[in-house]
């Protein structure tokens, strides 16, 4: 909220500079953001009269004036016709400069000296009233500087008002504020008027028949009401917090609601049917056209201020356009009411109006100030409009609105909360000095607080607690460290385990990337995910910021192919990156979507960009299956396997896989399908992977068995079998393994051969087989036997042949 | 004959020291040494010596021998050694070139600071829970004293599934939960993911935050202050600046919003800190006796603090990143210098 400094200076004696009463202020909760200083953009600006004015000889639009600064006498031509004789005129001598940038001087216009210019409120940017020459009030004293004589220069404070503290909404509110911190007094204005005979009833009457949403409402009728600009000084305010003068009725209610905090509506009585005030709940499909033109169509449930017939006003939110107040307005009715906050609410934001009313109503307004602010509104009205008040208020007030009752406040408990040492006396004051009514009881260190009626939030002991803390400042509360049981840390497995999994990641070269949660509803389309798919149901976002931010993700893995295209586009095309993170499946309405937290990988093209040394080929399936191998090994998986019967829509059919650990199917791995690579603009080939992180945590124990290392040596034998193509190196693992035999102490594949000299639609695959014995060393004769028993259990198993042998 | 000896030493010793490799240094061996070399063929001759000669001619002859093969041996030394310091020469790499490297991975800043965060922490003895990144409405805001339809609901914009299931806006429901499944004490660190729709240079619809709790009998708002002064001189250095101000959160009261002196300009005033001098850091407060009703435990016989804050918003100032949405967007070029 914009606070003028001089407006403030109305209602509390300030003698701190706008810097240091921003920090007083920022220190006790009210947030000052920004300190403005605004000093007028002009200079040489004085204070002058028109003596005479005749008309230009050459141009029918310009005429020649006389002006006065009381020492000397200037002929100006101007070209307004707002000027009259005797009109006091702000006049920029030869030499000023006024905002733009311009000087003035000396010329001919059409053949006639001016020696100066007479300016509007735009021209010097005072106000926003561009329609002629600015007419100044007549008892400023000619040739003083405009800027003094208006008391132009204001600094104007931006303060960030929490939504608990409706009561600062007013330059009066935060002035109480300031009189509590600084022990000044707040001045309030002195409401006077006279009202005339004829008494309100007789002329109007209120009927509320939503007491719930409309707890009171009051009014009072204003007649001989004369439209006009309201005078410079309320022009002045209104404009320094941000709001724009109209008329001199509209700016009142504006000034009393940004004075009080009370806001306020006029309406022109004459479009009042029946001259009387019903208010309603709005009928579903009901329509309204507000003061802003747009025909709305209210819902139910929305308060209504009606006259005898239709609507008139949103409550609390935006007049109508039917009975807004006109240039030919003669009569008003004015109100003041107090509506139910919360419902005001719901309607604003159910008709996006967050309206400076709504946003006051919404909070809470002081439901002991309604009259206050209508009596101040009459008597402004009255003073600026001409107009006069009828006698009385009508005041329907059908439910009592809930002020708190006296809040029990116990010394002990404050110092308690707080670790603070600060004395009883210190603590009544700080609430004697919000207006707090604080009464001692019976017991000791015992009190009965009654805070005042602007202060809605205040409610129950830890309210007034905050208070006295922040009143006698939080820089007065020691710093301790708390007193708490030695325990120890419990740290989840998944957390260990994802640490693992970074550690040993970032040892391979991969980095960690962090993507959205929600990502474009198309990517399951490019992903070639079928409807019937799991991952096809995803959450939507029912007000995303953007429509690629629609969806939260059900896969890692579109995220990780989008970051490789951006990566591209800046010329980075070598890639390894990772991500552990959620995903979503809908679950439903009402219900909360299954989240799984995943480990996502990608890898693709070189580990070096142009290195010297060897060209390596870009990463292939075999890169990345080495990437998961190595990653199970630091976590000590050692049962794993990898299925290529099952695999994923957006994968290479035959580049792809199942990832099982202890025969649970944990995720994928493979190289991405063409047809996703192509609809995703991606040239290199791209690697990806994701594993269940939840499925990982429940097989991960972190636990290392040792086995006792042999002193003895190994023997080995090499085979080359020749089999289908379609026998996969673990299928000739699993058979020699089937053997059962201990002395075999691992097989591995060191060859891999298709080609021409072995027949079309098998391979010859070499496999050493290392024998040792954790006992002995072994004889070549054992270990022949032995090895001939596992090499003719596989030449069985598979149908395979042996092309050569090697000892 | 003796004569003859001393002149083929010196002939032996001048081919010698004329020998400038290996091969030659043989043929100069073999010539003189050999079993049909010229000292060999001399000692042959020792019939011709006289008979009181012999004994001198034969220890000359040998002392001539070991002269010769130590010479021999020791050029030998001196030839190999040259040509070993040519084959190093040979071998020279330019030491200049880059090496071979695995380039190990980077972690993401965000990473990086949460793991600080939570180590600080992890000292005091708080340990991380986790929860639901789509929650209830009624965790992320009624159980935190954030009523439907109140305003301070207009603090955190919101994305909505449905009307009561929300992405959560902050990772306090976490602290809700945890509350309702376990007695007092609590004490436990919530990072995560939270989201509100609002992108610009300091904000992004999903970011991290880290909150903790403290619930224990006795605990007092100069506990908060004494831990928090803590954490941010730890992470900020021992000399930075921290005041506490009052401010408004539902959910604590007393409530304070917590600024260092700026890191930029240590408190002269510049753009980041908007010339003020501070930059809020955190939120903070004692928890709120509704939200203590809200999970069951008696708030005249507990009381706790709790605290938030966005993890980018101290990795930005700490690496002094301008904008947050360089955090999401996940280009190498600044992921590689974490």
């Amino acid at each position: 909220m914009q606070v003028s400094i001089k407006w403030l200076k109305d209602y509390i004696e300030i003698d701190l500079t706008p810097e240091e009463l921003a920090a007083k202020l920022t220190m006790a909760g009210l947030e000052v953001e920004a300190v403005e200083r605004k000093s007028p953009s002009f200079s040489g600006v004085v204070v002058a009269k028109i003596l005479s004015i005749s008309r230009h000889p050459n141009a029918d639009k310009l005429s020649l004036c006389r002006i006065s600064t009381g020492a000397e006498e200037y002929a100006v031509v101007c070209g307004a016709s707002n000027i009259r004789e005797g009109d006091v005129v702000p006049l920029a001598k030869v030499g000023a400069t006024i905002p733009g940038g311009y000087t003035i001087k000396r010329s001919q216009i059409r053949g006639e000296l001016s020696e100066g210019m007479l300016c509007s409120e735009e021209e010097l940017e005072i106000g926003g009233d561009n329609t002629g020459i600015m007419i100044l009030p007549p008892d400023l004293a000619l040739g003083q500087d405009l800027a003094d004589a208006l008391e132009l220069g204001d600094t104007v404070m931006d303060i960030g008002v929490t939504p608990n503290r409706a009561d600062c909404l007013s330059m009066i509110g935060v002035a109480r504020e300031i009189a509590a911190l600084t022990g000044q007094r707040v001045k309030y204005p002195e409401i006077v008027f006279e009202e005339t005979q004829e008494d309100i009833r007789s002329i109007t009457s209120v009927k509320i028949e939503a007491p719930d949403l409309c707890p009171r409402y009051t009014a009072r009728i204003l007649k001989g009401v004369k439209i006009g600009p309201s005078p410079f000084w309320m022009r002045q305010r209104l404009e320094a917090v941000g709001l724009r003068a109209i008329n001199n009725v509209v700016d009142v209610t504006n000034f009393v609601m940004m004075e009080f905090g009370q806001p306020l509506h006029a309406f022109d009585y004459r479009f009042l049917e029946e001259g009387r005030i019903v208010v309603r709940r709005s009928r579903a499909g009901e329509s309204f056209v507000s003061l802003d033109e747009k025909e709305r169509t209210l819902r139910q449930d929305t308060l209504m201020i009606c006259d005898g017939k239709k609507p008139v006003a949103i409550a609390g939110i935006m007049g109508g356009l039917n009975s807004e107040v006109k240039d030919d307005t003669k009569m008003v009715l004015l109100e003041s009411a107090y509506f139910q906050p919360s419902s005001i609410r719901r309607s604003a934001r159910w008709l996006g109006m967050g309206t400076d009313a709504a946003f006051r109503f919404e909070r809470g307004i002081d439901p002991g100030g309604v009259t206050t602010a209508l009596d101040r509104a009459a008597q402004l009205i009255a003073e600026t409009a001409g107009a006069s008040v009828c006698k009385g208020i009508v005041d329907e007030y059908p439910v009592k609105i809930g002020v708190s009752e006296a809040i029990p406040l116990r010394v002990d408990r404050v110092n308690g909360i707080l670790g603070s040492r600060f004395e009883e006396g210190e603590i009544i004051d700080a609430l004697k000095s919000l207006g707090m009514t604080v009464s001692a009881t019976e017991k000791a260190g015992a009190y009965s607080v009654n805070p005042p009626s602007c202060r809605v939030d205040i409610l129950e002991e830890i309210d007034l607690i905050e208070e006295v803390a922040r009143l006698i400042g939080y820089d007065r509360i020691d710093q301790t460290l708390p007193r708490i049981a030695v325990k120890p840390l419990v740290k989840e497995k998944k957390q260990i385990l994802i640490e693992n999994i970074r550690r040993t990641l970032n040892g391979g070269g991969f980095s960690e990337v962090i993507h959205y949660s929600f990502i474009t509803p198309k990517s399951c389309e490019i992903l070639n995910i079928p409807a019937e798919d799991d991952r096809a149901k995803t959450l939507r976002i029912s007000n995303p910021l953007t429509d690629d931010q629609a969806v939260m993700r059900t896969t890692l893995v579109y995220s990780l192919l989008d970051t490789m295209r951006t990566n591209a586009n800046n010329g980075c095309h070598n890639l390894k990156i990772f991500e552990t993170g959620k995903i979503f499946v809908d679950c439903g309405r009402g219900e909360l979507p299954l989240e799984k937290e995943r480990l996502g990988g990608l890898l693709t093209g070189l580990s070096y960009d142009d290195f010297w040394h060897l060209k390596e080929p870009p990463a292939d399936f075999y890169s990345l299956k080495g990437v998961v191998e190595d990653l199970f090994d630091a976590l000590r998986l050692s049962d794993t396997r990898y299925d290529a019967s099952r695999t994923e829509p957006f994968l290479h059919p035959g580049r792809s896989c199942t990832v099982f650990v202890n025969q649970e199917p944990v995720g994928f791995l493979g190289e991405v399908h063409p047809d996703v690579q192509s609809r995703m603009d991606l040239r290199n080939r791209a690697l990806v992977f994701e594993l269940d992180l939840d499925a990982l945590a429940r097989h991960f124990t972190g636990l290392v068995h040792y086995r006792e290392v042999s002193k003895y040596p190994a023997t080995s034998r090499d085979v080359a079998f020749l089999i289908r193509n379609d026998i996969e190196a673990a299928e000739m693992i699993r058979l020699g393994s089937l053997s059962g035999e201990e002395l075999l102490e691992k097989m591995n594949i060191f060859d891999i051969y298709v080609g021409d000299k072995v027949p079309d639609g098998m391979k010859s695959l070499g496999v050493r087989f290392s024998y040792r014995s954790p006992h002995r060393t072994l004889k070549d004769e054992e270990v022949n036997e032995v090895h001939r028993n596992i090499v003719n259990g596989i030449v069985r198993a598979a149908g395979a042949k042996i092309r050569g042998e090697n000892n | 004959m003796i004569a003859e000896l001393e002149e083929l030493q010196k002939r032996a010793e001048t081919e010698i020291a004329g020998a400038g490799t290996e091969k030659e240094l043989q043929e100069v061996k073999t010539r003189y040494l050999g079993r049909k070399g010229l000292l060999t063929g001399l000692l042959r001759n020792i019939a011709n010596v006289s008979p009181n000669e012999r004994p001198l001619f034969g220890r000359q002859s040998n002392e001539v021998k070991d002269i010769l093969t130590g010479k021999i041996e020791a050029a030998l030394q001196g030839i190999k050694a040259v040509e070993k310091g040519d084959t190093l020469a040979r071998e020279r790499v330019d030491v200049t070139l880059e090496g071979r490297r695995i380039k190990p991975g980077r972690l993401h800043p965000v990473t990086q600071v949460r793991e600080e965060i939570c180590s600080i922490f992890a000292s005091f003895g708080f340990s991380v829970v986790e929860g639901p990144e789509v929650e209830q409405d009624y965790y992320n805001f009624e159980a935190l004293n954030i009523p439907k339809d109140h305003p301070a609901r207009d603090m955190q914009d919101t994305f909505y599934i449905e009307d009561n299931i929300v992405l959560r806006t902050h990772t306090s429901p976490v602290q809700v939960r945890t509350m309702l499944k376990q007695p007092p004490p609590v004490r436990i660190l919530s990072p995560g993911r939270v989201y509100r729709p609002d992108s610009d240079v300091s904000h992004t619809p999903m970011f991290h935050q880290i909150e903790g709790l403290l619930v224990d009998k006795e605990v007092t708002f100069a506990d908060l202050k004494g831990i928090l002064t803590v954490f941010l001189q730890e992470v900020f250095g021992g000399d930075t600046l921290i005041r506490f101000r009052p401010s408004f959160f539902p959910f604590t009261e007393p409530s304070a919003e917590v600024d260092i002196q700026c890191v930029m300009c240590r408190g002269e005033g510049c753009r980041v800190c908007g010339q003020t001098g501070w930059l809020e850091i955190l939120g903070a407060g004692m928890v709120h006796p509704e939200v203590f009703k809200n999970v069951g435990y008696d708030p005249e016989e507990y009381s706790g603090f709790a605290f938030g804050l966005g993890i980018e918003r101290i990795a930005m100032l700490k690496y002094g990143i301008s904008d947050i949405r360089l955090f999401f967007e996940n280009d190498w070029r600044f992921l590689e210098q974490f």
